[in-house]
């Protein structure tokens, strides 16, 4: 059979258009969710944190600018099926210039070099993972996250016989250190297995999934609900102003591991988690 | 929950009355900055130069706005993370800063120079960016404009919302605010 022709154009215009859209729209299931959490918010001051944020992104949507002005480095997942053949130049390019589109009106949030510090005035270059998938389909999904969540994040090593129990204290603490840092309410994305560079993965595809829709794996369920009851037993609260609400949801993603290790990765998204995904 | 309007430059008879968990709505000038003008802020301190801003009963909003969009005096502008400012902030509150505005927690060192220098810091909500811009009605860069969002922006603020977290009083929002709603 041969492969499916796909042109790297085709790739570069919808990637420019998703993350255009993700920018001044928030997921439909983190708005609910957002709702359902100032109807039952106790916390006054909580709850009007709540109403300020929900506003926001009416306002964002309607007039079309953008929901937080930090709209990041760009995280895209790529999966192309191994029947696909891209033509017209490089994907890795064409990734580039739909980040360079979509970001001309946006803030220039990126710098060349950690140490010298020299702005890219584009937004470019995005931090792209790649997976080789069966089929003949090419699917992008993207994360524009801002870094007030992205810099309260951690991993840790635990060891082989360190537990659920480790995994819990080590969590809550991600979440209680971050306190008002990371703009909560949160989604916390949660890492466990793999090695040390996998488990970091594994937190931030946690964020890919829409909220509502537990691990498919039961004692992982059980875990995501144990944690968001032990997160929201810190009353923080929204913004850390103090209520029931400091998280939204908890994601919980794991691979296989070394005999010797438990890797723990927790990576936090903020109040406005933008998240959208396309196939081609 | 008090409310106050206030407009700026602050007087030390504004900011004393107030107390950890009141509302703010702010009006006037206001400066917005963030790291990379901090650091060379507290640079040309410690060369012994003059600051490109006054810093007397002045607000510092921590702030790299987005560019702004026909119609809008400036993009969507929400509060960055305050504590990256710790380190430069006990200077400026030396030199008589009346208020900082962000989001997040500060420094033991910068609550007690707020005690000290009778400042406050008050926090907005972050991610609501867009809600924020509103209330800024005027904004260009007035200094170190090469540095693109990160220069120092002049802003004028019109009932921009805030909450007092840390006061002159050593009362401190974010250290007390999750007791009544924790739960063992």
């Amino acid at each position: 059979m041969a492969p499916r022709r796909l042109s790297v154009d085709r790739v570069r215009e919808a990637v420019a258009a998703l993350l255009q859209e993700s920018v001044t729209r928030l997921p439909a299931d983190y708005l609910e969710a957002l709702r359902q959490a100032e109807a039952r918010e106790e916390s006054p001051l909580g709850r009007r944190m709540l109403r300020m944020l929900l506003e926001n992104a009416e306002l964002a949507e309607r007039e079309g600018v953008a929901t937080c002005q930090d709209t990041g480095v760009p995280v895209l997942f790529v999966q192309v099926g191994q029947d696909v053949h891209l033509t017209d130049g490089s994907l890795a390019e064409a990734l580039e210039e739909a980040v360079r589109e979509a970001y001309r009106d946006l803030r220039k949030s990126v710098v060349r070099d950690p140490l010298l510090r020299e702005n890219t005035g584009d937004n470019t270059p995005p931090v792209v993972h790649y997976e080789i998938v069966p089929g003949d389909r090419v699917r992008i999904a993207a994360l524009v996250k801002g870094f007030g969540a992205e810099m309260t994040s951690a991993l840790r090593m635990l060891p082989a016989t360190a537990g659920e129990g480790e995994v819990k204290r080590f969590v809550v603490e991600v979440v209680q250190r971050a306190g008002p840092n990371a703009c909560p309410p949160v989604i916390v994305g949660v890492g466990l297995g793999s090695s040390f560079d996998g488990v970091a993965v594994l937190a931030k595809k946690a964020l890919l999934r829409p909220l509502g829709l537990p691990n498919p794996k039961p004692h992982l369920a059980r875990l995501e609900g144990e944690l968001l009851d032990a997160i929201n037993a810190t009353g923080l609260g929204p913004q850390g102003l103090g209520g029931r609400f400091t998280a939204l949801a908890v994601h919980v993603e794991s691979a296989p591991t070394h005999i010797a290790a438990l890797p723990v990765a927790v990576n936090l998204n903020c109040s406005a988690p933008r998240r959208a995904e396309v196939v081609l | 929950m008090r409310e106050w309007h206030l407009r700026t430059p602050l007087r030390e008879e504004d900011v004393v009355r107030l107390r950890a968990g009141d509302w703010v709505y702010l009006s006037g000038v206001v400066y917005g900055a963030r790291d990379v003008a901090h650091q060379r802020m507290a640079e040309a301190l410690l060369r012994g130069e003059a600051l490109p801003i006054p810093v007397e009963g002045q607000v510092l909003y921590y702030v790299g706005p987005a560019p702004a969009k026909a119609g809008w005096a400036v993009g969507p502008a929400g509060p960055t993370t305050s504590g990256r400012m710790d380190p430069f902030t006990v200077p400026l509150l030396e030199r008589g800063l009346k208020a900082t505005v962000g989001k997040g927690t500060r420094s033991q060192e910068v609550k007690e120079a707020l005690v000290r220098c009778r400042a406050v810091y008050l926090a907005t909500v972050g991610g609501a960016a867009a809600l924020l811009a509103r209330h800024i009605v005027r904004a260009y860069p007035v200094a170190y404009p090469e540095l693109g969002t990160e220069a120092i922006w002049e802003l004028e603020f019109r009932e921009f919302p805030a909450v007092v977290v840390n006061d002159a009083h050593s009362g401190d929002l974010y250290a007390i605010a999750s007791q009544p709603y924790a739960r063992s």
